[in-house]
């Protein structure tokens, strides 16, 4: 069996596909409940009481909701660039999954424990614009456009600014690991001593999924729906799918680079009785349920004011952070050059 | 298009490619990109259709188009009796029918030269207050959506639900109420109302605390309101804008003041006036004014004396049921009243309501028959749609859809 598995390629192959089936179900899965998750913790915000109706306190909603949207027509507008249109959702959708390949469920859990797994997150992530940029533009519509720009432009301004706090996270680590990175907070999360940076990241992670206060590209007030409001049916489906799986992987990133990845909050007795991925999944749920609060509260920004916050007031900010941690670092002779924990 | 001769000292390698020859240039102007903003839009409020000339996300211009929900209002009520043509009023601005109502039945009462009694006069304001508050949370929270904030709205629809919930209780409907009848109004409060309009007077202000909680000092939404659509005094004068949006921009105007009817010279009340004429200066006048609403309900419902809620005149006002039962005189009188209506003597006026929205008129002439001879009906929202070029112009698209919010546009009026 182990001869198999780990010996044999096709072994190998049967394995990794096992791994990725066992990733991207419980996602999926994750993905319908956070939907329904969102639309009860909103009801409840604004006093309502959200889907109550299908199955047992409304638990199948979203998967009537995906049924009925799935036997939806599939419309392609006449002026629409046919293969752009029809790739831009695909594209959307593998991008937001493949991300999770590198996050750590526990200690070495990852189906690829690569050591440079934050610059693979950084890249996918950067790649994630293409969908909403194609998707703005093989459309056809004005609204479209208008939704792809703001997006594109949005998204990669506040790349800029979270690569910098994860530099700055990269310097105190000494490693691209996110492994490492969890194990370097056994004595005290990132989000204590650098909650500036937590901020920052977590404003912009708002910024980079394109949720509320930042929901320019979707902005439903001025573009209708934004970049996707030409799909309908099963391309709508995968934009819908990889937006929220953006939000579960934007929330496993804070978890793992803030707030201790799978480590238990104190490493004592009770605490470290409940298994790592418990732990992962726990804030992954804080973080999400931040999302969605800042969702029901704020009003949205607008086009400009996003973009002065983003190159005026966050990539200083976060510049001068990072600097400041290089000195700090520098001074005390903490600094993790070369190898930190045997890696990198 | 247009040809423009290019110099001659220019050497032929700068030219782009064709120009060479003919040493002449078609330029071709880059037009700004229209966009069709509505009527199926999110944030059209109703069916407005504006065609926004864009440069870039800059609104270079923005045309209202109107008529599509016209419905030929005022034609129709030339056709109706007095007490048909009322019902009219509740559809033009569905979200506060009862002010519309108050402006026809005075009106038609002035015409009449009859007096109605007391109550009804107490009956009125405290509804025409109420509706102000329906127009004006609805108007806040849908703005607040329009610019993304969802949970107002939410909370909002609660409130309303509750003072709907008045409406149905006093005239049988939530929307389309048809209560204030010349002559007074269809009918007496049932028992118990008074006391629970009260008891929500006492909530209300508490709630509006938490709306203000949410948005008056809330960073994002003054980024997105303040400095935005801004109207000079002059210039909301000179664009005929009226109520809270004329107030905004600090002319201390409310016809409720200035010219009072029903009992508004009864109550104490504050006119709130904003310097600023900016879409947050709007959202503020209109929050100040649901505080004194509540302020004038709450005296109404102290100073409301007994007695007949409608003229007591059957040529006008039907009789009661109970009479109709034993008295010939009465049946006819009802049977005259619903099928042929009142007579009214000729003669034209021009009466204005300080609607929750604005100045809302009506120019009724009478000939002497039983049917308005002209019903000329002054809306509020178009004139202030119509400034809209004027607000929203070198503004971003977002900052239009803010500035259609804080107008308070209802197209039920504007279309008529």
């Amino acid at each position: 069996m182990e001869q198999f598995f780990f010996h044999t390629v096709a072994g190998l192959v049967v394995l990794t596909v096992l791994e990725c089936l066992a990733i991207l179900v419980p996602l999926l899965m994750a993905v319908a409940y956070l939907v329904y998750g969102e639309r009860k913790v909103l009801g409840a915000i604004q006093l309502r009481k959200g889907p109550n109706t299908v199955g047992p306190f409304g638990l199948f909603q979203t998967f009537a909701d995906a049924i009925k949207m799935l036997t939806k027509e599939t419309v392609i507008p006449s002026g629409a660039n046919r293969a752009l249109y029809l790739l831009a959702p695909f594209l959307t959708f593998v991008l937001a999954m493949i991300a999770w390949a590198v996050i750590p469920t526990n200690n070495g859990w990852a189906i690829a424990n690569i050591n440079v797994g934050v610059l693979y997150l950084f890249a996918v992530s950067s790649l994630g614009v293409y969908g909403i940029l194609i998707a703005g533009w093989a459309s056809n519509s004005k609204y479209a456009f208008l939704g792809g720009l703001r997006s594109a432009a949005q998204m990669v301004s506040y790349e800029v600014s979270l690569g910098l706090v994860i530099v700055s996270i990269l310097l105190v680590v000494g490693s691209l690991n996110l492994n490492d990175i969890i194990l370097a907070q056994r004595h005290v999360w990132f989000c204590l001593p650098m909650l500036p940076m937590f901020v920052i990241f977590f404003i912009s992670a708002l910024a980079e999924t394109n949720r509320a206060p930042f929901d320019l590209p979707e902005g439903e007030s001025e573009l209708v729906a934004g970049f996707f409001v030409e799909y309908s049916s099963l391309a709508f489906g995968l934009f819908f799918l990889g937006e929220y799986m953006n939000m579960i992987l934007m929330s496993a990133m804070t978890s793992i680079l803030f707030l201790g990845g799978w480590l238990a909050p104190f490493n004592i007795a009770p605490f470290t009785w409940v298994p790592g991925p418990i732990w992962l999944i726990l804030k992954i749920l804080f973080v999400l349920f931040m999302f969605i609060w800042v969702r029901a509260t704020f009003p949205r920004y607008r086009y400009d004011q996003l973009m002065r916050l983003g190159w005026k007031v966050f990539l200083p900010f976060s510049l001068v952070w990072m600097v400041l941690t290089a000195g700090f670092l520098m001074a005390t002779g903490m600094l993790p050059v070369g190898s930190a924990n045997g890696v990198g | 298009m247009s040809d423009i001769v290019l110099r001659e000292d220019i050497p032929d390698t700068m030219l782009p490619d064709g120009a060479a020859g003919g040493r002449r240039l078609h330029t071709i102007e880059i037009d700004s990109h229209s966009l069709n903003f509505g009527p199926q839009h999110p944030s059209a409020h109703g069916v407005l259709r504006l065609v926004l000339e864009m440069d870039g996300e800059v609104v270079a211009r923005a045309v209202p188009h109107i008529g599509l929900l016209h419905r030929g209002t005022e034609k129709l009520i030339e056709y109706k009796t007095y007490m048909k043509a009322l019902p009219y009023f509740d559809r033009l601005d569905y979200v506060s029918p009862m002010c519309e109502e108050q402006a026809f039945a005075l009106a038609t009462e002035k015409l009449l030269g009859i007096e109605i009694p007391d109550r009804a006069k107490w009956i009125r304001t405290m509804f025409a207050e109420i509706t102000r508050i329906l127009n004006h949370l609805l108007n806040i929270t849908s703005f607040g959506l329009d610019c993304g904030a969802l949970t107002p709205a939410l909370w909002g629809y609660e409130e309303r639900e509750k003072l709907l919930e008045f409406y149905e209780a006093a005239s049988g409907a939530r929307f389309h109420a048809n209560y204030f009848r010349p002559g007074g109004v269809a009918r007496d409060l049932p028992l118990g109302l008074t006391d629970r309009i009260a008891a929500w007077a006492e909530e209300f202000p508490r709630f509006i605390d938490d709306l203000e909680a949410m948005l008056t000092g809330n960073r994002i939404w003054k980024q997105r309101t303040v400095g935005i659509g801004v109207f000079t005094s002059e210039q909301a004068l000179d664009w005929g804008f009226s109520g809270p949006c004329l107030r905004a921009s600090g002319v201390p105007w409310d016809l409720r003041r200035s010219q009072p009817y029903d009992m508004y010279d009864q109550v104490s009340f504050a006119v709130p006036v904003a310097r600023n004429g900016d879409c947050y200066d709007r959202y503020l006048v209109r929050v100040a004014e649901m505080r004194e609403s509540v302020k004038i309900i709450v005296q109404c419902l102290q100073k409301m004396p007994a007695g007949p809620v409608r003229i007591q005149d059957n040529k006008i006002s039907p009789p009661s049921r109970r009479e109709m039962k034993r008295s010939m005189e009465a049946l006819i009188h009802h049977f005259k009243l619903f099928t042929e209506g009142y007579h009214v003597p000729p003669g034209s006026t021009y009466i204005a309501v300080e609607s929750p929205k604005g100045e809302f008129g009506v120019y009724l002439v009478a000939d002497g028959s039983n049917r308005p001879y002209r019903c000329k009906i002054r809306p509020t929202g178009f004139s202030h749609l119509q400034a809209i070029d004027e607000l929203s112009r070198r503004h971003m698209l977002a900052d239009t859809v803010a500035i259609i919010g804080s107008l308070d546009l209802v197209f039920g009026e504007i279309d008529r």
